[in-house]
């Protein structure tokens, strides 16, 4: 098992060289500079770049982002106060995953357990009901959804801010008020998750119930409900665990509408105004810290499959 | 005469689909007696299989009993509510499936799935039920079961699955064991295995055996009896020298022909035709459509089951004092004779 885990990580690192090498040389093909504005000259632009070392050959300075890279500097934002990337990120990351994990485990919950239902009652009004409302929220985009929950919930009901806010003491927002404005962009990523968890729940279920083993329990003389705890549900879920880790960068990263939706001082709206900008490094941390969430929560849903599939466990373990 | 220990009557069983009602299991009655082992054989899709879940009260969900009984220790399987039936299943009346491969439950332990029948029905405790599933393990031919209890399916052959589905079968004792299709999906020096284990548990435990196959050459290995069934009917039931050595309807004349032996010269015999749709089965006797002996009134009317013997029964015309006299299959008129010098 430890052998896999050092496996797994030396890939992580590698994974980790091919992302920030591409993402580089990438963003040279950009146009522009993160010094493009109409107030200044070329001749200053030239200046700040050399200052900032831009002038030098790509390789050059890809070797010396690398070095960076290599002792722990993700070098400093060029529009925001000259800040470290790393300590953006620390910074904005919090919202994003508090609301992120949220949803995704809000979402997750509510769609293994829709999905079980359905499967459990299948082809009955409760199945229907459950496969209309996943194609509904796997189709309706999670904009829609915001707009439609803060008219609904925040104009009409006027049961939610409208706005995220973060605790403040000065300003009198406790952390419960915090979390109360959380629900709602909360609450909008997470139909898409619980869509895509009940679908997918629905069909593993109903795949495993219709197998043999499911058709010995009952021989052995098992009742319904502990056929489906002991036997069915643990089956089911092997594969539904593989779909968290993806949908769980997607509500990472496909939070950006929602995070400008609801005001979220989050990742997603640093990369945005990264991206405009021309914020070099602090595109490239972003992107790298994303990949690396990616690998990092491949690597943790792997080792939870082998905790639940034991079939999984001794390959690894031998 | 051995006592029975279950009645099948009359027993209907149809499956509602999109196609129609499929009448699967068309007016079948048997009686299993104690400690025997009753052999059903029939080709695929002739009820064999529907027969022995509808015993297990398993059948599918839109399958239903039309029409029947299935006495059980004095109580009919078919009009049982689902409560009834959990106390009858893995305890009384257990089953061995086709193909050990998926029938254990790939994420729990050996163990733990034998002990989980014990602690169900004995209400043994932890110690107990573990005591006993080792025993178990032993039983069916296994070393090592300590290390054994606390494996995953994955970690058996083919061969060692089936005798742990044996050992969860066999684990409360129960009166009658089937055995669907239990060697089919094994090789055949493992066959022979799993035949001669299920053998020896059948006599330690008394138990009685409804063996489900197609395989002519297991029936001949295992069966007192044995039932041929068509198209959801039983055309022929008697001992198994009977069957095989004096068989009477057509369909078992095919279903023998068709089986090779060491004589067998050149290409083997094949039974023409598919089996009807059971959505609209045929008029009259099912097989005639394929039979090669079959008369105007094998297509108009079911026809009765003649006595041959006290144990010996088969459903076709052809056993009418009015019938022609007909001359089976070359080779089953050998097989007889071959079988009077043997005996």
């Amino acid at each position: 098992m430890l052998r896999y885990v050092i496996e797994r990580v030396l890939l992580i690192v590698v994974t980790m060289f091919v992302v920030i090498t591409l993402n580089f040389f990438l963003l040279q093909l950009i146009d522009g500079s993160p010094f493009d504005n109409g107030k200044i000259t070329p001749v200053q632009v030239e200046m700040m770049k050399r200052k900032y070392g831009l002038d030098a050959p790509p390789m050059e300075q890809y070797l010396r982002y690398l070095k960076g890279v290599v002792q722990g500097d993700f070098g400093t934002s060029f529009k925001l106060q000259n800040k470290e990337v790393k300590d953006l990120i620390a910074d904005k990351l919090p919202n994003t995953v508090k609301i992120g994990s949220m949803a995704l485990i809000f979402g997750v919950i509510v769609g293994i357990l829709l999905g079980a239902l359905a499967a459990i009652y299948r082809n009955s009004f409760w199945d229907h009901f459950v496969t209309v409302l996943a194609v509904v929220g796997v189709s309706i985009p999670s904009f829609v959804m915001a707009a439609f929950l803060q008219y609904y919930f925040v104009v009409k009901l006027g049961w939610f801010p409208f706005l995220f806010q973060e605790p403040d003491v000065d300003k009198g927002i406790t952390v419960w008020m915090s979390v109360h404005s959380m629900l709602l962009p909360a609450f909008s990523l997470s139909f898409y998750v619980i869509s895509a968890t009940m679908r997918y729940m629905r069909s593993e279920l109903v795949e495993v119930l219709n197998s043999d083993y499911i058709l010995l329990a009952r021989a052995k003389g098992l009742n319904k409900s502990q056929v489906i705890m002991r036997h069915a549900l643990r089956n089911a879920l092997i594969p539904v665990i593989t779909i968290i880790g993806p949908m769980a960068i997607s509500l990472l990263t496909g939070s950006l509408v929602i995070e400008q939706f609801f005001g979220v001082p989050g990742l997603s709206k640093l990369l945005l105004n990264a991206v405009y900008q021309n914020d070099y490094f602090l595109i490239l941390g972003v992107n790298s810290f994303y990949s690396f969430l990616y690998v990092v929560i491949v690597l943790i849903v792997d080792l939870l499959y082998g905790v639940i599939d034991p079939r999984i466990r001794l390959k690894g373990g031998n | 005469m051995a006592k029975k220990v279950l009645e099948v009557k009359n027993l209907e069983v149809n499956f509602r689909t999109f196609s129609g009602e499929v009448k699967a299991v068309r007016d079948v009655s048997f009686d299993v007696y104690e400690g025997e082992t009753l052999a059903i054989v029939g080709e695929s899709g002739s009820g064999k299989s529907v027969t022995v879940k509808a015993i297990m009260g398993l059948l599918a969900s839109n399958g239903y009993y039309k029409n029947g009984e299935i006495l059980f220790e004095g109580k009919n399987i078919a009009t049982m509510q689902e409560k009834e039936l959990h106390n009858i299943r893995g305890n009384r009346i257990a089953m061995v499936f086709q193909d050990p491969m998926t029938s254990l439950d790939p994420t729990m332990k050996i163990g733990k799935q034998i002990m989980e029948v014990i602690r169900l029905h004995q209400k043994a405790s932890k110690e107990e039920a573990y005591q006993k599933a080792i025993k178990l393990i032993e039983l069916v031919g296994i070393s090592d079961p300590e290390e054994r209890m606390n494996q995953y399916p994955h970690q058996f052959s083919g061969g060692m699955r089936q005798r742990i589905v044996i050992a969860i079968a066999l684990a409360c004792e129960p009166k009658i064991l089937i055995a669907d299709e239990p060697t089919t999906a094994l090789d055949v020096t493992i066959q022979a295995q799993i035949l001669d284990l299920m053998k020896d548990l059948q006599k330690k435990i008394g138990a009685s055996v409804i063996f489900i196959t197609h395989d002519l050459g297991v029936v001949a290995n295992v069966a007192d009896r044995v039932a041929v069934m068509y198209a959801g009917r039983i055309v022929e039931v008697g001992t198994a020298d009977e069957v095989f050595y004096d068989p009477r309807h057509p369909y078992t004349w095919g279903l023998i022909a068709s089986m090779p032996d060491l004589d067998t010269q050149g290409k083997l015999y094949a039974i023409p035709g598919t089996p009807p749709n059971l959505v609209s089965p045929p008029k009259g006797d099912a097989f005639a459509l394929r039979s090669e002996y079959a008369m105007k009134v094998d297509f108009e009317e079911q026809p009765p089951f003649y006595k041959i013997s006290n144990t010996h029964y088969a459903a076709t015309w052809l056993l009418d004092e009015r019938a022609p006299q007909v001359t089976p299959p070359e080779i089953i008129v050998k097989r007889r004779e071959k079988m009077k010098g043997v005996r």
